[in-house]
């Protein structure tokens, strides 16, 4: 089983992102779980959401305290709650950011880092900062836990609020291709 | 299990909400009336939209509040039709007039609730402190695991409810947070099979607003003196024998379920590794997953525990939990919800209360209040505890407060 915890802030997508990956991950044939973690959250208020996936059956509907993969929507809610928190050893972390890998702080568990200048690529596709395609994309990119094919089928599914769909599909796409990959050298020894 | 299953052409991905929303248009409801409340309001912001897309064929009706949801429904089912809504916390709070009046009367409507604390503190967030606080209102009350098990169930329950022998309302309870919006692979079933499944709608042959058949509906009755009071323990006495006709209906619809859709759930009580157990977990609702997981865990150190889940809660099936739980050497019963009077969860007393015969050793933990979480690690600490009564620890009868230290 893979447990992956999206974080982000209101308005930004998180949940539907959520939705969006478990739709892709059961289209693929996977058991997959999303559970969005909210009550009266507000624009811009630090949100999280947690989707498990595995080749059998889920059976606990809870929020995830130990994950595998951070997927982090916003580049700044990492400074109001720790991100990392409980993250398992040799983790993925895929992020929003527009800063180089040297400039970033970040959990010794990490092995795998996929950095991605969503704002940038969302405000040139959509006007303004919506992330959460973009970092989806980025997520299959870094992972490989899902495939661009299935994801961009699970984007055709939904129903979109905020923007059309072409321009959801070309977020997917520039979030994949533009998504810089790290392989972390272990810092710690074992 | 470790192949990857081939999803199948019928299948959705959506949460608990959306999916009890789509059990309803196959059902093939007459008439929804609605008023949104968290963590419902998505649920009939489906049914909404597939009244609007003509998807279900309808009638929706948007009231001021909760107390006049059920009243134009009670109108609906009495003139003859299949109705639904849901509700929770204080929209149950505020139906509650009608909501007394419902089983009386004898009503077979279906009506969700996603559970909610209640106030106060102010929550917003799962537990099934509402669905509880009504549970002696004469309502049947099931309690679902699984996002499928939300749809199945909810269809299922139109089969109990309109069942000649039950003429009751079914409340299906579904855990506000946890499946209200947990999002997973639920699959459809075909609308012309459903339809097969259902059969025709015959809800106010007993009691109908008609034209045509002319009566007076809930007229005064009881009193000291004459035939009142022999009158009113006779309907009393009907409501009874419905909910007893109820778990046998609930099995034999569960069992036809399974045969025509291929997905079994256990009607009444689940027993989970409960073949060599020498002691047990009880759980309901959407906890189970994460209890039986924390039951393998336990199973794989050499722990001989087991778990036994309750759906149907009211009624309660006494013969059943007494059967699969009296042989035990402890257990250790989990609830979402308060007893204020008893000090310990509902369902613990309940359970114990079944057991009273075998007096099994027993504890009650409550956990999962206002939308804090049930995992693997909180069974974990409730398997312990048991196991130490188990093996002859003194029961103090404190009740355990499992997210207490948080």
């Amino acid at each position: 089983m893979i447990e992956i915890r999206l974080h982000g802030r209101g308005g930004q997508g998180a949940v539907l992102a959520g939705n969006i990956l478990a739709s892709a991950l059961a289209k693929e044939g996977r058991h997959v779980v999303a559970i969005p973690s909210f009550g009266f959250e507000r624009r811009g208020a630090p949100v999280a959401s947690f989707l498990r996936f595995d080749t059998r059956e889920i059976r606990q509907m809870t929020n995830i305290y130990a994950p595998d993969c951070v997927l982090c929507i916003d580049p700044t809610v990492g400074r109001a709650v720790n991100i990392f928190d409980g993250i398992k050893d040799g983790a993925y972390w895929v992020q929003t950011t527009a800063k180089p890998i040297a400039e970033l702080q970040f959990s010794e568990k990490i092995a795998t880092v996929g950095l991605c200048d969503a704002v940038g690529i969302a405000l040139d596709v959509f006007r303004r900062s919506i992330t959460n395609t973009i970092m989806l994309g980025a997520l299959a990119r870094t992972t490989g836990f899902v495939s661009l094919e299935s994801l961009r089928a699970a984007i055709e599914d939904s129903a979109f609020r905020d923007a059309g769909l072409g321009q959801n599909l070309e977020a997917l796409e520039r979030g994949y291709h533009e998504t810089v990959v790290h392989h972390i050298e272990r810092r710690v020894a074992a | 299990m470790n192949a990857i299953l081939k999803p199948k052409p019928n299948f959705i991905v959506c949460d608990g909400n959306e999916a009890a929303a789509w059990a309803v248009s196959l059902a093939q409801v007459d008439m929804v009336a609605v008023y949104p409340i968290t963590p419902q309001s998505s649920l009939v912001e489906y049914l909404a939209k597939f009244v609007a897309d003509g998807r279900l064929k309808a009638e929706i009706v948007d009231v001021e509040g909760e107390h006049s949801v059920l009243s134009v429904l009670h109108g609906a089912a009495l003139a003859g039709a299949r109705t639904y809504t849901a509700t929770c916390g204080p929209g149950l709070a505020f139906m509650f007039e009608p909501y007394m009046r419902t089983p009386g009367l004898r009503m077979p409507m279906v009506m969700t609730i996603v559970t909610r604390d209640t106030l106060t503190p102010q929550s917003v967030w799962g537990g099934h402190q509402d669905a509880m606080s009504v549970r002696e209102a004469g309502w049947i009350q099931i309690y679902c695991e699984t996002l499928q098990e939300v749809l199945d169930t909810t269809i299922m329950a139109y089969r109990i409810a309109e069942d000649h022998g039950v003429m009751l309302p079914v409340n299906v309870c579904h855990d506000g947070n946890y499946l209200s919006f947990a999002t997973g692979r639920v699959e459809l079933p075909d609308q012309a099979e459903v339809a097969a499944f259902l059969g025709s709608r015959d809800v106010n042959w007993h009691a109908a607003l008609d034209p045509e058949r002319p009566m007076a509906i809930d007229p005064l009755t009881g009193g000291a003196g004459g035939p009142g009071p022999a009158l009113f323990v006779r309907y009393r006495q009907g409501q009874c024998a419905g909910m007893q006709n109820a778990l046998g209906v609930i099995e034999k619809v569960h069992a036809e379920w399974a045969e025509r859709f291929g997905r079994s759930h256990a009607p009444l009580i689940e027993g989970y590794r409960m073949e060599d157990a020498d002691y047990a977990i009880v759980t309901i609702g959407s906890m189970t997953g994460a209890a039986k997981d924390a039951v393998d865990a336990a199973r794989d150190r050499g722990e001989r525990v087991g778990l036994a889940k309750v759906k149907t809660y009211r009624p309660f099936p006494i013969k059943a939990v007494a059967a699969l739980l009296s042989g035990m050497r402890a257990i250790g019963v989990v609830d979402r919800s308060v007893s204020f009077g008893w000090n310990s969860g509902p369902l613990y007393q309940d359970v114990t209360g079944a057991l009273h015969a075998s007096a099994v050793p027993a504890i009650s933990f409550i956990g999962g209040l206002a939308g804090a979480d049930l995992t693997v690690g909180h069974f974990a600490r409730v398997i312990e505890r048991t196991a130490d009564l188990a093996r002859g620890a003194a029961a103090s009868g404190d009740t355990i407060w499992l997210n207490e230290h948080d």
